[in-house]
Order: structure tokens, then C-alpha cells, then sequence
């Protein structure tokens, strides 16, 4: 363990945390953008684009993968038209990582965020507007610090999900040390090479953090639990 | 001045109604499900309305034909929610001031003037959660109020508090009440309230208003048989006319005299439980011999389920008695006889 500790290159942490703060960041906002968009649809428009915002959720992550590189590719034109006019890179590029994670954990922020504003009981909202209040105001200061701990539970599963990605982001950003290496494709290429042990050093990394997340997660939501105690 | 016709279809059914108000607190009386909330909705702008046209005081606050629908926010309205909608996450003091716009000093002070007004001292810092049902009644007015409404709308504002609670807030609602000068519409499934605090009414029946008038007038004189029974009239019968004063009363059996003429519109009899009498004479008009079919006793009232004692077949009676004693549960003999005095029968259409 020592050994492994004086010898190894931290840049796969320092990466996959970087990736997943900023993909988080990403999630939140457009995810609550989306759900609050979604929830002034009407029931058929909702399903459907409600299952086009979960797909990557359900969908094998190197699907994600492929559409990605269909839509980034610099061989196809969006892909190159970015390059061109705002040199903008995302294939085998750090801001590929942060497009795989995003799009991956997206629909966690999404779905906890939509579930989190379908609760909020809807007179409230009209209160807002019978006080006089704009849309903006009775969103961010009524409805949002209601959903507050359905949004925070989502934040932490995105960030979760985001620093864990692994399938969209080899095939998006690939596998180049120090730049687009992050713990869990370490770990993929680790075991190819045999190092059974630095594989096992970033697991283990990957599985306490991971355990902080949802340990965090329990204790922030566990606090809004009104009812809990009667299940025991 | 309120003017407002209303169409909308919803679960199901249609609500149609049209009224006028100027000043004072309108009633809206219905029974659950009558379309009451949906009309007060579509007044503050909160629901649309299919079709219609509302003006308040000059101003057109929707109107179908023109494409007319002003959002709720500019509409000046007062709501008050059956479930007082306080903002949860924020304390009193913030619920009050997230209406109010300005700096910030002057925000403070009619914060406080208002919390002085409605005796919240010392709640200021306190979760809705953390507040009985007749203080979260106060915040929710205290807030509603600090907009200056021109109009306030009131929904059910009572159905969530326990009885002894009610009485003494519905005293300082209406104190409230009286000072403010605009138009006040006041939703209730409750004829006491109504009677209370409205000098005019609405019945609705159906997503229809069947009766429009002053308050008392109704109560005195339903007229229809919708209205008779939302103002707690629980003897109805159906009867068959057979000259200018005198009708069959089908479903009990009884022929009865009437006071005024009986109109060929009208199709219904009513009385009210507590108009009954006991009778000694059964050669009186309008007099009954009954049996006893059941008895119910509440705090202050006896009441009798009665039947005509000749045609058993007959519908049973309401007879409601007010008790003098508090103690004496039972009347020791049950009257042979009752009277429908014939001043109190109710002709209904």
C-alpha cells in the first residue's frame, strides 16, 4: 500500500472530481430548468419528452457514447463546425469527459428534480400569483426551497453518477493519462495491464466515496422524513 | 363592483353561473363539488374560464370575446385558501414581506404595523408548521391584506378549524371585514356562515346558481327546492295541487292549507324542522297524528324522526325541538299530534 501511495499518479482523481463538480453544476441547473419546463406541459407532450430526458438513464451508456461521437465527431459536421468557429473540442478532450457525465447523470437531476416540484402543493403557486408575485420570484424563492431536499438528494446521485462514469467517456473522451483518465477508466486500463493492485487502490477510493455521497445524501434527507419512525 | 359570468367545463360537468355584487360580502352557498372553489379560481385568475367575462370595478379582468385574460398578479385580488397557503419554508415575518416591494426600512415597518394589527407578536420567527389553525388563519389574512386587494376572496376560510376556534374568528373576521370597503366574495358549504357574514347570496346547485338575493330573504323564502334544501330546510314532499290555498302533500299524506296562493309553478312543499308544533286539537288545520320512528339528540336539540301515524308508507319527518334543560334528554310524552302552520310552509319551485 505504501508503495503504491509514493508511486502513483493522482491525476485520476484529481480529474474524475473535476469532471464530476463540473458536470454537477451542469445537471443542476438544466435539470431543474427541464423539470420546470416539463411540468407546464400537457400530459402527452410531457410523456414524451420526459422519455427522451430519461433515456440515457436506462440506455447502455456506450449508446450514449455513439450518439455522442455521431453529434461531435470531428469528422461530422457539428463536430467540425465547433472547431472551426469556436474552437471547441470534445472528442479525446477533458471537455468530452464533462459532456459523458453530464448527459449520463443528467436525467438523475432531472427525475428527482421533476418528482421533488410535483409534490409542491399547487396552491401555492397561486397564492404567489394572487400576491402579485413574477414567476421568477414564486419559482426560486417558494417553490424551490420547498423541493429543496428532493433537489439536494439529486445533486448528490448526479455527482455520484458523474464522477463514476466510465462507458460514455471512453468512447467520447477515450483514455489519455493526465488529461482524460479518470478513477474509473483507470481502473479498466490498470486491470488490462495487470496492476491488480493500483486497480485496487482507485476502487477502493471510488468505493468510499461513493459511501461518503449516499451516507451525506441520508443524513440531508433524512432530516424533511416526517413519517420514518413508524416503519420501525 | 363585481360583474362575472363564468363558463367551465370540468369533471364532468358544467359550471355556468352569473352574478353581480357591489360592496359588501357576497355569499356563495353550494354543496362540495358544486363548482363553488372553481367560480372564486376563475374570479382571482388561477383558473381560466371557457368562456365569459369578469369586470371588476371598471376594469376587464377577463373576457372571452376580446381574448381578455389578465394574470392573476395584476388582478388585485385577495385569496384566501380553504388551506391558508403559508409559504412553509419561510417564518411569519416572511411570509408577510414577500409581497411587499420597496426598500427595505419601509418594509420592516409595515411588517410590523401589520403584525401588531393581527396580534402575531412574538410569532415572528416562526415556521407555519410551528402555528395553530387560528394563527395560520391570521398570517394568511395579515399577508393577503399587506397587497392592499381591491377585492378579497375567502374559501371556505373556516372548514379547517375546530368548532370552538371558529366561533371566536369568525367574531373578528367579520370585525375585519367591516373595514375593508371593497367587494368581498365568500365561499362556504356552511349556511351558518353564509347567514353570518353575507348580506347577499349566491346558491349554486350543479355548476349553476339557482338562487340570487339578500341573504335573509332566501333563508325566509328558499322559493326553490335546491335552495330549500342548501338553507337546511329537511322536509320536502312533492305534492298535487287541488284549489288556489289547498295541496296534497304526496310523500306525507296530508293534505295542507297554504297562506299564499299556490302557483302553478310550484311543484314542492317545505318545512322546516323546528316549525313544527305539537298540536292538541286534531281537528286543527294542518294537523297530523304521528308515530315515532326514530330520535336523535344533539347539545341543545331534539330531533324527531316522525311519520304520518295513518299511511305508513309515508316519508318520515324532521321535527326538531330546542331544549330548554341542557339535562333532560327525553320529552316524557311524545305530542299524538303536530301542526304545520300554515305561515310556515314553504311553496318551492
Amino acid at each position: 500500500m505504501g508503495e503504491i501511495l509514493r508511486t502513483i499518479d493522482w491525476s485520476p482523481l484529481y480529474l474524475s472530481l473535476k469532471t464530476g463538480i463540473v458536470a454537477t453544476v451542469l445537471t443542476f441547473f438544466l435539470g431543474i430548468g427541464a423539470a420546470r419546463q416539463i411540468m407546464k406541459l400537457n400530459n402527452t407532450a410531457k410523456a414524451i419528452a420526459d422519455g427522451i430526458l430519461t433515456l440515457p438513464l436506462v440506455l447502455p451508456p456506450t449508446v450514449a457514447g455513439f450518439f455522442l461521437l455521431l453529434i461531435f465527431s470531428l469528422r461530422r459536421p457539428f463536430g467540425r463546425y465547433l472547431l472551426e468557429n469556436f474552437d471547441i473540442k470534445l472528442v479525446q478532450t477533458w471537455l468530452g469527459c464533462v459532456m459523458a457525465a453530464f448527459v449520463i447523470a443528467f436525467p438523475l437531476m432531472y427525475r428527482n428534480a421533476r418528482a421533488a416540484f410535483e409534490q409542491v402543493d399547487v396552491t401555492m403557486i397561486q397564492a404567489g400569483r394572487t400576491l402579485g408575485l413574477s414567476e421568477r420570484k414564486i419559482f426560486w424563492k417558494i417553490v424551490v426551497p420547498i423541493a429543496a431536499p428532493g433537489l439536494a438528494s439529486g445533486t448528490v446521485l448526479s455527482f455520484a453518477r458523474a464522477i463514476g462514469e466510465y462507458g460514455a467517456t471512453t468512447m467520447l473522451a477515450g483514455n489519455i493519462l493526465g488529461k482524460t483518465r479518470t478513477v474509473s477508466v483507470a481502473i479498466a486500463t490498470e486491470v488490462t495491464a495487470g496492476n491488480w493492485d493500483t486497480a485496487g487502490f482507485w476502487v477502493l477510493v471510488i468505493v468510499l466515496l461513493s459511501f461518503f455521497i449516499v451516507a451525506a445524501m441520508n443524513v440531508i434527507s433524512g432530516k424533511n422524513i416526517k413519517n420514518g419512525s413508524g416503519w420501525a | 363592483m363585481l360583474e362575472a359570468r363564468i363558463v367551465k367545463k370540468f369533471h364532468g360537468f358544467q359550471l355556468d353561473v352569473e352574478f353581480k355584487t357591489d360592496r359588501g360580502c357576497m355569499g356563495i352557498l353550494g354543496a362540495s363539488g358544486c363548482g363553488k372553489s372553481m367560480t372564486l379560481k376563475c374570479v382571482a385568475g388561477i383558473e381560466k374560464p371557457d368562456s365569459g367575462k369578469i369586470v371588476h370595478n371598471g376594469k376587464v379582468l377577463f373576457d372571452s370575446e376580446k381574448g381578455i385574460n389578465l394574470p392573476a398578479r395584476e388582478r388585485h385580488v385577495g385569496y384566501l385558501f380553504q388551506n391558508y397557503a403559508l409559504f412553509p419554508t419561510m417564518t411569519v415575518e416572511e411570509n408577510l414581506r414577500i409581497s411587499l416591494t420597496g426598500r427595505d426600512k419601509e418594509k420592516r415597518i409595515q411588517v410590523l404595523e401589520q403584525i401588531q394589527r393581527f396580534q402575531l407578536q412574538g410569532l415572528e420567527k416562526r415556521l407555519p408548521s410551528q402555528l395553530s389553525g387560528g394563527q395560520q388563519q391570521r398570517v394568511a389574512l395579515a399577508r393577503m391584506l399587506l397587497c392592499k386587494p381591491e377585492m378579497i376572496l375567502l374559501d371556505e376560510p373556516f372548514s379547517a378549524l375546530d368548532g370552538f376556534l371558529k366561533d371566536t374568528l369568525q367574531l373578528e373576521m367579520l370585525e375585519l371585514l367591516k373595514e375593508f370597503s371593497g367587494d368581498v366574495l365568500f365561499v362556504s358549504h356552511s349556511r351558518d356562515e353564509i347567514y353570518r357574514f353575507c348580506d347577499h347570496m349566491i346558491l349554486l346547485s350543479n355548476g349553476e346558481s339557482v338562487v340570487k338575493g339578500l341573504t335573509k330573504e332566501i333563508f325566509r323564502k328558499p322559493l326553490r327546492v335546491e335552495a330549500a334544501r342548501l338553507t337546511g330546510c329537511k322536509n320536502i314532499s312533492p305534492i298535487e295541487r287541488i284549489s288556489e290555498y289547498e295541496l296534497y302533500a304526496l310523500d306525507w299524506g296530508i293534505k295542507l292549507k297554504t297562506a299564499e296562493p299556490i302557483e302553478d309553478s310550484i311543484c314542492y312543499i317545505g318545512i322546516r324542522g323546528h316549525n313544527l308544533v305539537p298540536a292538541a286539537n286534531p281537528e286543527e288545520e294542518n294537523t297530523m297524528k304521528i308515530s315515532l320512528a326514530g330520535s336523535a339528540h344533539t347539545t341543545f336539540q331534539r330531533q324527531y324522526l316522525i311519520q304520518n301515524a295513518a299511511t305508513l308508507s309515508s316519508s318520515k319527518i324532521w321535527w326538531i325541538w330546542e331544549k330548554k334543560e341542557y339535562e333532560s334528554e327525553e320529552m316524557e310524552t311524545i305530542p299524538l299530534y303536530l301542526k304545520f302552520p300554515k305561515e310556515d310552509l314553504l311553496l318551492l319551485s
